[in-house]
């Protein structure tokens, strides 16, 4: 039989290549395009080059926020991977109240994130707000919009109490997994509450707590509502993380160039992050295996 | 080291059994010598697992005794009671090297390192992994990691039993035999009370001094593996040892002799009256071919040479009826009767064996 030629077919492709074109090439070519370009209005743009990135990477207004992000993604994966560990731990195995508690872990992270701002921005208030009325009363003086440690702190345990379930979650899930047999073994072979985790649960856990720690720290990295909603920023810039620079950068000032090349290193940073934590992680597991 | 007694033991998984079927395990009461090799053996859900993990501690029966020795150990945990137990998969702690996962046990009782390294050493001569002693075991294959279990069973020296659940399911057959022979070995050299847990025959009968043939929650013979070839006490032990199992036929016992479908079979002893289903069964290496007006009418339906010798298949009264014939022996075309040896028929009543009332003495076992 003859083979009929038709290469029509390829027609067939073409609805995918518009809905991946306009949700995600042409947003990112326009993105490029500002990045190497320069407009005074009416938009009329000039070749610019590689002069926005040159001004990003040199800017110490970008440093300063860099750095902020990179402590505050820092102290939350820190805070967040032991203590949702922990939580895990302490989950009852089966029954009744472990449904109860998986409900429970899982509300915080049903909620948009700009309630979640609002929820913490209200709770730390010292005039109606829970937390601070309660500091106010303990006589701490206690202001989040004025002093930049208590912004921090609030900003943190907002984020933890968002987050932290999500850490429990999945190392429950890697937890559940690990066969009864394991936790016998241990027993007959006189293993300490420490011995357990250290030998058969951490390891047990590694897959999940990998993936864990890749979302927090690619979530936390790109923080911006709650932040925004609580501090805006504040107070000066104690708080302004990545993509608050950005915002106020591209909308605020409306540099869309500089903007422009910000997004795109903030996002190759990011993917770079996740990438460098994938492969060393993996290939740990590797080189222990041999 | 200790003789283990089984005092009333009953378990259930239901908080408020009320009849027997709800039982796991029915009324066990049994003393298992110091230092003997027991298989615990039966098809899946007999109940042997729930008995394993009773004389483990790792489950608390709800009726009855446990005692190593002359001590209670019934609500003693594991540790308290000083076991080592295998798994049916491989447990290894993946981050550790082999050699740490052998010293592991020794380590965690604060052993002196010296004794420790000796008889790790020892350990993995005879799983025969010196040469990876330094690996980390991520990684290696499942029988690999079984033999590290195996070893970490076997590492401590003082333990009251070593109890293996089914143990070799993830190895491959060649192995198989040969750990089967090494614990068997180690069994010799330190005696070492052992439960083995499995419900593969062949492994139970070449492991084990005493198996215990569990079925339907209930022990229903301990004894050595000739005794459950002889005389086996229930038609479970009967068909579901030896290959293929036991014939039984159902029958009418009268004294000597027993009625099946209108043909008297001899026996070798007298009976008293049976009531219940009664049947009677002889082990196909007992069933010969006859001639004449011999034996019972049969239909042969086929036969299988399987190298040492020839499985006869063939049918009585609608019912098969199989036969072990010696190899390269020819079935004339107009065979159509099979003769049982009298003295290797057993009686049966409602399942159960029944001894006769004075019976004719067993020959001794020609090997088969």
């Amino acid at each position: 039989m003859d083979k009929v030629q038709n290469n029509k077919a390829w027609f067939l492709v073409l609805p995918v290549l518009v809905l991946v074109a306009f949700s995600a090439v042409i947003p990112l070519m326009t993105v490029v395009n500002y990045s190497v370009q320069d407009t005074f209005g009416n938009n009329v743009f000039f070749w610019e080059g590689l002069g926005w990135f040159q001004e990003v990477l040199t800017s110490p207004q970008v440093h300063s926020a860099f750095g902020r992000q990179l402590m505050f993604s820092g102290i939350i994966l820190a805070i967040q991977i032991p203590l949702g560990i922990a939580i895990a731990l302490c989950m009852p195995k089966r029954g009744f109240w472990a449904s109860v508690c998986l409900v429970l872990m899982a509300l915080p992270l049903l909620i948009p994130w700009n309630v979640v701002g609002t929820i913490w921005q209200i709770l730390g208030r010292a005039d109606i707000g829970l937390i601070g009325y309660t500091l106010d009363i303990l006589n701490i003086n206690w202001n989040y919009s004025r002093n930049p440690v208590h912004a921090w702190i609030i900003v943190v345990t907002m984020d933890v109490w968002h987050w932290t379930s999500l850490v429990a979650l999945l190392a429950y899930a890697g937890l559940q997994s690990i066969p009864q047999a394991y936790y016998q073994a241990a027993k007959i072979d006189q293993a300490s509450r420490w011995k357990v985790f250290r030998y058969i649960e951490l390891p047990k856990m590694q897959g999940v707590l990998l993936i864990a720690i890749l979302l927090r720290f690619m979530d936390s990295f790109m923080i911006y509502t709650e932040p925004f909603v609580v501090t805006g920023g504040g107070p000066g810039t104690a708080t302004s993380f990545l993509s608050i620079d950005l915002v106020k950068m591209a909308l605020g000032q409306f540099d869309l160039g500089p903007a422009a090349a910000f997004s795109i290193m903030y996002f190759l940073v990011i993917l770079l992050v996740s990438w460098v934590f994938y492969t060393v992680m993996t290939n740990l597991d590797k080189a222990e295996g041999r | 080291m200790a003789q283990i007694t089984l005092d009333n033991l009953a378990h259930s998984y239901l908080p408020n059994p009320k009849g027997e079927e709800d039982f796991a395990l029915k009324q066990l009461d049994h003393v298992w010598g110091d230092g003997e090799a027991y298989a615990l053996l039966g098809a899946s859900g007999c109940g042997k697992s729930t008995l394993l993990n009773i004389i483990s501690g790792l489950l608390v029966p709800s009726r009855g005794r446990i005692l190593f020795g002359d001590q209670d150990v019934t609500q003693q945990d594991t540790v308290a009671r000083n076991i080592a137990q295998v798994f049916q998969f491989p447990v290894v702690y993946d981050t550790m090297t082999v050699g740490e996962n052998l010293a592991f046990p020794l380590r965690n009782r604060r052993m002196d390192p010296g004794y420790i390294a000796a008889r790790v050493q020892k350990i993995a001569a005879m799983i025969g992994m010196e040469d990876s002693l330094k690996r980390k075991a991520r990684g290696l294959t499942a029988d690999a990691k079984q033999k590290i279990s195996l070893g970490r069973g076997m590492v401590r020296e003082d333990v009251n039993a070593i109890l293996f659940d089914e143990p070799l399911t993830v190895i491959d057959p060649h192995m198989k035999w040969e750990l089967r022979t090494q614990l068997k070995a180690l069994h010799n050299e330190f005696g070492h009370t052992m439960i083995y847990v499995t419900h593969d025959q062949t492994e139970a009968l070449t492991f084990a001094d005493k198996v215990v043939v569990m079925h339907d929650g209930r022990v229903v013979q301990l004894g050595t593996p000739e005794e459950l070839f002889d005389t086996p006490e229930h038609t479970f032990v009967g068909y579901f040892i030896g290959s293929p199992g036991m014939n039984l036929i159902e029958a009418e016992v009268k004294g000597n002799v027993a009625h099946c479908a209108g043909h008297a079979i001899p026996l070798g002893g007298n009976y008293k009256a049976l009531k219940g289903r009664v049947q009677i069964g002889i082990r196909p290496e007992f069933v010969t071919l006859a001639s004449g007006d011999e034996g019972i009418p049969v239909t042969i339906k086929r036969i299988e040479d399987v190298g040492r010798h020839q499985i006869l298949r063939a049918e009585f009264a609608g019912k098969p009826v199989n036969a072990i014939l010696p190899e390269g022996m020819a079935v004339p075309a107009d065979a159509n009767r099979l003769k049982f040896m009298p003295e290797r028929v057993n009686v049966y009543a409602d399942d159960w064996r029944v001894t006769p009332l004075h019976s004719v003495a067993t020959p001794a076992r020609e090997a088969v």
